[in-house]
């Protein structure tokens, strides 16, 4: 074959691609790298300058993370050797450790309100998508617009009504507030993205389910539903991302009993202030379930995003 | 099987009429063919059949009993659409006993079921194959044998060879028609490919403009048109249109054509006004001293025959004579045509005249 092709690059431009996204992989990693790294980190290194690349780990963080402590006297170290091996580390600040911290429990706020917004983004977005998608609606665009308008400013302009609002009807710092309110936020993108994967559906399947003897409903759930599988499960995914790093609301609306760990993770005290490598601990644990959903789903994202750009 | 009665149906979608008052009958065991151009409104009417539109007006019984506003799982009708609409997610075992796992049919009886179609078909092999990486003709017969497997009482096929290649459908058709008549069954079939109606056809319905315009057997419909359209859609090349006016009384055997005498079948109706004279291009002969005149203007060469086309004082005409006969450009030469053969338009309305050859088609309707 001849060196030029045109749908085939030639390989020194794939290197040089390749190379190109590596280093800008590197240079956006980075920050990422930053806060795993300082999560392992003594509050001495965390904020030494210049920056420590090569330190000593430790896991002081997670512990300072996950546990409340206090300070005891010389003797009551002395006469009561450490319990396990978080307690030895918190020894060497004449500390014990008295119980958890709020962590896990803001930590599972997040699970709940995020996963909880999503699901029902997800739900009701498939059913309205399915409607608008098959069925002759009345004012079906202007009703799209009116659905999409509702993005057209940041959400949090409407945080104050929002807040008085929530404080009449008992919402505020409750889990199916928070879980309401993200997912009207979440609805819209929800709607729209997912009418454009079931528009690319084709409608001879449900027929041919409706030919073949099944309901209406029966033909959505059987035939569209696993078909939409990569819509959904892309459409998830940004709602969950919305959801999971919502930070403004959740400051606003959320304070004891439905806080999510986005406002609480930077509030994290340690000795003489911030508790940094806590909070780059708390951080790196934070984004872990974002990462592993968004593993799991890759395969569908990677469909999803370029779905539609070719015809089958 | 099943007798289809289509009465008076009447599709509207919004202000646009997709298929007028239709009337026709599908007998059992018919290979029928909905023929027209797209946009004719037969696709619809198939699917009015199938329940998957319907009607705005009008019945349609199945076997006698009116089905027109059921919905099509109350039919017991299949389906073959022109994409096939293989459901994607499943395997080919999974695709053909789906319509019977909706019955509640016991998982033996379904194996038994689907490995008997199968081996109709001779897919037993692909059966554990997902439908994606399947070749056209696969699926083609993997959709068939979706539709088949339930024994329904009729089948409805969307263009089904329409997704196929050319060289490809020819094989298919024949194997469509070998399957039709090995089970009996009622099969309503939508093209827009003459040929493939003609060819495959007990019965044909030509529709355009949301209107039947003729109902009879390939033959009928050849031989006879009852409409200008009917005469100009079917046949490649299609049949000749020399245009003229003059007035006849009912049994005149002879029409003029710029001066010439030329014979047709004895009219059944008196004609005056806009006429034109129909002609198949197989039923005109070339010869030296003919009274009526054209000039050679192109000769295609098809091998066995050829198409000449001729300018003549009524218009342009294309002719298949036999590819020895000599026919060279700018020549004048004299036109014969079979007079047994030839159809007699109104040309304001469109619509054959009565004469001995249409007396008994056109009297059906």
């Amino acid at each position: 074959m001849s060196s030029f092709s045109v749908t085939e690059p030639s390989n020194r431009s794939k290197w040089f691609a390749g190379t190109l996204v590596i280093l800008y992989a590197l240079v956006t990693m980075i920050p990422l790298a930053w806060i795993m790294l300082t999560g392992f980190k003594s509050p001495a290194d965390a904020i030494s300058y210049p920056p420590k690349v090569v330190f000593e780990p430790t896991l002081e963080g997670y512990v300072n993370l996950f546990t409340t402590r206090t300070r005891q006297t010389e003797e009551f170290l002395q006469n009561n050797p450490p319990e396990n091996w978080a307690d030895d580390i918190v020894r060497q600040y004449d500390m014990v450790i008295v119980g958890p911290s709020k962590f896990g429990e803001r930590f599972m706020n997040s699970v709940i309100i995020g996963f909880g917004s999503t699901f029902l983004s997800v739900f009701l977005g498939t059913l309205a998508a399915y409607a608008f998608s098959r069925f002759k609606i009345p004012l079906a665009d202007d009703l799209l617009f009116f659905i999409l308008s509702t993005r057209m400013m940041p959400p949090i302009a409407v945080a104050i009504p929002i807040f008085l609002m929530y404080r009449n009807l008992g919402l505020s710092d409750t889990h199916l507030g928070m879980i309401l309110l993200y997912t009207a936020v979440n609805i819209s993108l929800a709607v729209w993205l997912l009418k454009g994967f079931i528009d690319e559906i084709p409608k001879e399947y449900e027929e041919a389910a409706l030919i073949d003897g099944y309901t209406r409903f029966q033909a959505f759930y059987k035939v569209v539903l696993p078909q939409a599988a990569t819509g959904i499960a892309s459409t998830a995914i940004f709602c969950l991302i919305f959801a999971w790093n919502e930070y403004a609301f959740a400051v606003l609306l959320t304070s004891a009993t439905a806080q999510t760990a986005p406002p609480f993770i930077p509030t994290i005290i340690g000795v003489g202030g911030l508790d940094w490598p806590a909070v780059a601990a708390g951080a790196t644990i934070f984004l872990l379930p974002v990462m592993i959903f968004t593993i799991l789903l890759r395969k569908h994202l990677l469909r999803g995003i370029t779905f539609g750009a070719v015809r089958k | 099987m099943a007798e289809i009665v289509i009465k008076n149906v009447r599709k509207e979608f919004g202000d646009f009429v997709a298929v007028q008052e239709s009337s026709f009958t599908i007998e059992d065991g018919e290979f029928f063919m909905l023929l027209g151009p797209s946009g004719c409104g037969k696709t619809t009417t198939l699917r009015m059949i199938a329940g998957l539109e319907l009607p705005t007006s009008g019945e349609i019984f199945l076997d006698g009993e009116e089905i027109g506003q059921l919905p099509p799982s109350q039919r017991d009708i299949a389906f073959v659409f022109q994409m096939f609409a293989l459901y994607p997610h499943l395997n080919v075992y999974k695709n053909l006993s789906y319509p019977l796992v909706s019955q509640g049919m016991p998982r033996a009886q379904v194996r038994a079921k689907v490995d008997e179609v199968a081996g109709i078909l001779g897919i037993r092999d692909i059966l554990k194959r997902p439908v994606g990486g399947l070749s056209g003709g696969d699926r083609q017969r993997v959709a068939l044998g979706r539709a088949i497997v339930r024994e329904p009482k009729a089948f409805m096929m969307d263009e089904p060879l329409g997704a196929l290649d050319a060289e490809f459908r020819e094989h298919m058709a024949e194997e469509l028609r070998a399957l039709h008549d090995r089970m009996g069954a009622t099969t309503v079939y939508v093209t827009h490919d003459q040929l493939e109606a003609m060819q495959m056809g007990d019965k044909i319905v030509v529709m355009n403009n949301a209107v039947v315009e003729q109902f009879g057997t390939p033959q009928e419909i050849y031989d006879k048109p009852a409409t200008m359209f009917v005469a100009d859609f079917i046949g490649s090349p299609s049949m000749n249109f020399l245009n003229f006016s003059g007035s006849y009384d009912k049994g005149s055997t002879r029409v003029d054509l710029n001066g010439q005498a030329l014979g047709v079948p004895e009219l059944r109706e008196a004609a005056s006004g806009n006429l034109t004279f129909g002609v198949r291009p197989e039923h005109i002969r070339l010869n030296v001293d003919g009274g009526y005149r054209g000039e050679v203007i192109a000769a295609e060469y098809l091998g066995t025959t050829q198409i000449v086309t001729l300018d003549t004082p009524n218009g342009e005409i294309k002719a298949r004579i036999g590819s020895e006969q000599p026919a060279r450009v700018g020549e004048t030469v004299g036109l014969e045509f079979l007079d047994s053969t030839i159809t007699l338009f109104d040309r304001d309305t469109g619509r054959a005249l009565c004469s001995a050859l249409n007396e008994e088609v056109l009297a059906n309707g």
